[in-house]
């Protein structure tokens, strides 16, 4: 063992560090957990579990590098410039290196504080990105009658026609490939969310076993109202009494990931009052991405003296539909009806053909944040008539990534084409995830480079599989 | 770095291969081993072993230092590029060029992730049982430069042993071939084997031709817990005397019990001052025999319990201790200090005594657990780097351990290596004449020193205090 300072001379003499650290690097400093960067070992474990790395081969782009960056800037080893930046938003906050750690260290948190301090004092950005990230972080997702209001309007655009007359005209063109190609997959809209087309409380069938709480999300009740009102039908079948209290609003994980913590904060702050008022013995969600940001509200408010009880008895309430489900709750028997070779349409099957395939990607944030990944295939096992196929990587990151595959379309793109190769791999008819990002990108897979493969949230196929005449799960 | 030499090496490796930026730089002046970095000029990413050659031309002319290196893994401080110059990693070049079925050989690069390469060849029906805990990201050519082991290293041997041919870059840009698809080979001085463990310090590995073994049919495990470390360092000694070697032979001390069970809650007993996790692995019938004799000679030698494993899962479950004993003993305190003493298997018991004895002297926690069927041990100090006066007794307890380790006819590194970390302690294994005798090697290889130097070799070696304890 060399003696300590020789380690220190060796790093000294390396690399002199920075007399005056630049506001940036300042920042960094002070809002990154110092105990989180420490706790880094190096041993590189996280590598591997690294889309980013996986892609690249280059250490920057590991979660090992981007930490070594952080640490490098906040002690002044490193003058955090353009590169160190784009660096910080190349990660997908997919959080897959979390659960390879062996020292546990939150990465998670390291990465939103360092985006927290680019927030406030990039000098790169171009200053439209942040203005109209601005208008819709700050302006919409916490509005919820905006929400709506943008959904009314989506649903006017794709039904009235002007869709169809903005892709002959070739105005889609003057869009980016990837935002053209994302509009064309995007389900129809709606301005009616979960609680206007069905109410705030539901019964459940048979004895309740608990109260909880729906949370319905943003993206969630705009495009897909029918996986929301499925959810709840799931709920009450399975002996939970549901409230949809109509006060909540964004859970604020956009936010967080990018950076604006403060907004998340508020959201969340809302949240909170909303479901204590409710008093639910859980709060389900639908959405990994929602629901790992909302069981970490707890962390999120942790500073704040007057919300940190809020937040911790909010982040324990919370869980995923499946979980819950698979749990807890009093399922009936899943049959699939229909099997694989009949017509697309309802047709009638042809004899001697196989029982529906299904595969399933998971949502990052539900399997590495919540850690309720095997919660979703305990329920496709459960269903009769319907063969689980285990897709090779399926516990990788899909592209999605909240807003990634918006703001990184190369990256994203790359992730997404291997990805549709192991799907091809699982000869599955049927593609299910747990989070509308995903089963957005998943659908654009399939539209890129897809077999026909029906994708679709785990909540509307096991809904399908529950009704007693056997219906098909799409409807 | 000088803008003529940076333009060459553009020259040859073209924009993809080469960067100067200051996030590469930063994110390739560490590596696995705590409280060390220093910064490279350059960092190099070659495609193929011209590429190599040629980029070694340019910095021998130059006299530029070179640390090549695959995942920035090793614990010895071995990939940190001390002097600056140039890293070169190797992930680029990371293809199985071949398996040879008729000869049992795999020929690859050595940017391959070990991992993916062991899962090929067990898709293959084959075995290749060099296992280090670092393989889902370390590779073949890093575990060809330190010679990695691993828990398999008792029965199947560590890397060299598995290393058959070479193909390697000189200091001075010049290509040679070693060994090949050759059992038996003595053409001259066994350079193959000199270059395995060499740590980069005397060429560049750009292939390898490794040898492969047909896999076992069947496996048990089992665990036997002891109150007393003595009895379960004799049955140790006992199944190796009673001509049984096991695939595995592991032993957990008292305190990493504790913190396992802490961490993974496994129900295990916090009295025991000793666990042995034992696995066979071979034809059904042997396995079984041997399983059945090693459970009596636990008995014997006054195990306090005995489990043998009846399913997959329960096999499963008694691995788990042991693979968590890492991750346990990583989240107590942000900075670990995994070493590598190793003793001749009969002073196991000796030495974990030892290292108690010294962790209670300085006032510091190290938890023992190893390979104690190849008297390799892992003394793990949990501390904190930010604390300077507790840093100091740590590395004076691992001074004492190191000494203590030679002192019972061991070694101060059985798997991770000298790099900078051991090498003020290596002249206490092998004495001055050892040194000289090393050091000429590595003038005739490389008598610029261009190949990661500061490693291996001291600037000055600590004085050896051998402790009377009359």
């Amino acid at each position: 063992m060399v003696k300590t300072l020789e380690r220190q001379e060796a790093a000294t003499d390396g690399a002199p560090r920075l007399t005056k650290l630049s506001p940036l690097a300042a920042s960094l400093k002070l809002k990154l957990d110092e105990d989180q960067l420490t706790n880094c070992m190096r041993c590189g474990f996280c590598l591997p579990a690294c889309p980013t790395f996986r892609e690249t081969g280059v250490e920057a782009e590991s979660p090992r590098g981007r930490i070594a960056l952080m640490k490098a800037a906040a002690e002044g080893l490193l003058a955090p410039d353009a590169a160190f930046e784009q660096q910080m938003y190349h990660c997908l906050g997919c959080r897959a290196c979390e659960p390879a750690c062996p020292a546990d260290v939150k990465y998670g948190q390291l990465i939103e504080q360092a985006r927290e301090a680019i927030e406030e004092h990039t000098t790169s950005r171009r200053w439209w990105v942040k203005a109209v990230r601005t208008a819709v972080f700050k302006g919409l997702f916490p509005k919820q009658n905006r929400m709506r209001m943008l959904g009314g309007a989506l649903r006017l655009y794709q039904r009235s026609g002007l869709a169809r007359l903005a892709r002959g005209a070739g105005v889609l063109k003057l869009l980016p490939k990837h935002l053209a190609e994302m509009e064309a997959i995007m389900p129809e809209a709606s301005g009616r969310g979960v609680v206007e087309r069905i109410g705030e409380r539901h019964a459940a069938k048979g004895e309740r076993i608990a109260t909880v709480g729906l949370f319905r999300g943003c993206i969630m009740d705009m495009l897909f109202t029918d996986t929301n009102v499925k959810t709840v039908e799931l709920l009450t079948e399975a002996g939970f009494d549901v409230v949809i209290p109509p006060s909540q609003n964004c859970c604020g994980a956009l936010h967080a990931h990018s950076g604006e913590v403060e907004d998340a904060k508020a959201l969340a702050r809302r949240n909170i009052e909303a479901f204590r008022a409710a008093g639910v013995d859980y709060i389900v969600s639908n959405a990994g991405g929602c629901g790992a940001i909302l069981s970490e509200y707890d962390h999120l408010l942790h500073h704040d003296e007057s919300w940190k009880e809020g937040g911790a008895w909010f982040a324990k309430r919370v869980i995923d539909i499946s979980d819950l489900l698979v749990r807890y709750g009093r399922m009936p028997s899943l049959a699939h009806a229909a099997s694989a070779g009949a017509a697309p349409e309802g047709g009638p099957s042809s004899a001697g053909s196989r029982p529906v395939r299904i595969t399933y990607q998971d949502s990052c944030h539900l399997r590495n944040v919540m850690r309720a990944g095997d919660s979703p295939r305990r329920l496709m096992r459960s269903i009769a008539g319907v063969e689980f196929v285990e897709m090779p990587e399926a516990d990788r990151c899909c592209g999605s990534a909240g807003i990634y595959n918006l703001t990184q379309p190369e990256m994203a793109g790359q992730i997404l084409e291997k990805k549709m190769a192991c799907v091809g791999t699982t000869g599955a008819d049927v593609v299910l995830t747990s989070n509308p990002g995903c089963l957005l990108q998943m659908k654009l897979g399939e539209a890129r480079h897809g077999a026909g493969r029906e994708v679709l949230h785990i909540v509307d196929f096991v809904h399908g599989c529950m009704r007693a005449d056997g219906a098909k799960a799409r409807e | 770095m000088q803008s003529s030499v940076k333009r060459e090496l553009l020259d040859i490796l073209g924009p993809q291969g080469f960067r100067d930026d200051p996030e590469t730089l930063v994110t390739h002046s560490y590596d696995g081993t705590p409280m060390l970095q220093s910064l490279p000029e350059a960092v190099v990413y070659p495609e193929n072993t011209q590429q190599v050659s040629d980029v070694m031309k340019v910095l021998h002319r130059h006299r530029i230092p070179l640390v090549s290196r695959g995942s920035g893994t090793n614990l010895c401080g071995g990939t940190v590029p001390l002097q600056g110059g140039v890293v070169m990693v190797m992930h680029r070049m990371n293809k199985i060029l071949e398996v040879d079925l008729e000869n049992l050989t795999a020929t690859v690069q050595p940017g391959l992730i070990t991992k993916t390469f062991t899962e090929h060849i067990e898709s293959l029906g084959l075995f290749y049982p060099p296992d280090p805990s670092s393989m889902a990201i370390s590779t073949i050519g890093g575990n060809i430069a330190e010679c990695s082991g691993g828990l398999r290293g008792l029965k199947y041997g560590t890397t060299k042993d598995y290393v058959i041919g070479l193909e390697a870059v000189l200091a001075n840009g010049d290509i040679i071939r070693t060994g090949g698809k050759l059992m038996k080979d003595v053409a001259g001085y066994d350079l193959t084997k000199l270059l395995v463990g060499s740590e980069g310090t005397l060429a560049i590995i750009t292939e390898a031709t490794l040898k492969l073994v047909p896999p076992p049919k069947a496996k048990k495990t089992m665990v036997a817990m002891y109150n007393d470390l003595y009895d379960a360092a004799r049955t140790v000694s006992q199944i190796i005397e009673n001509r049984i070697i096991p695939a595995t032979l592991e032993i957990m001390d008292r305190s990493t019990i504790r913190v396992v069970d802490e961490f993974a809650g496994l129900g295990l007993p916090h009295d025991m001052e000793a666990m042995l996790l034992i696995e066979q692995d071979g034809e059904p019938e042997t396995v079984e025999r041997d399983i059945a004799r090693i459970e009596e000679i636990c008995r014997a030698e006054r195990a306090d319990r005995v489990n043998v494993a009846q399913s997959q899962e329960e096999a499963l479950k008694l691995l788990t201790a042991r693979r968590s004993a890492f991750t346990a003993l990583a989240r107590l305190r942000p900075t670990t200090i995994l070493e590598d003493a190793t003793v001749p298997r009969s002073k196991i018991a000796d030495m974990v005594v030892e290292i108690n004895r010294i962790a209670r002297k300085h006032n510091v926690t190290i938890c023992t657990f190893g390979h104690a069927g190849d008297g390799n041990l892992h003394p793990t100090a949990t501390t904190d780097a930010r604390d300077h006066e507790e840093i100091k007794r740590v590395e004076a307890a691992f001074e004492e351990i190191f000494e203590a380790a030679i002192r019972l006819g061991g070694t101060i590194t059985g798997e991770h290596g000298v790099g900078v970390v051991k090498a003020p302690f290596l002249e206490w294994k092998i004495g001055p004449a050892g040194i000289a005798a090393m050091k000429a090697i590595k003038d005739s290889f490389d008598p610029h020193h261009l190949l990661n130097p500061g490693k291996v070799f001291a600037k000055s070696s600590r004085k050896r205090v051998v402790i009377d304890r009359g």
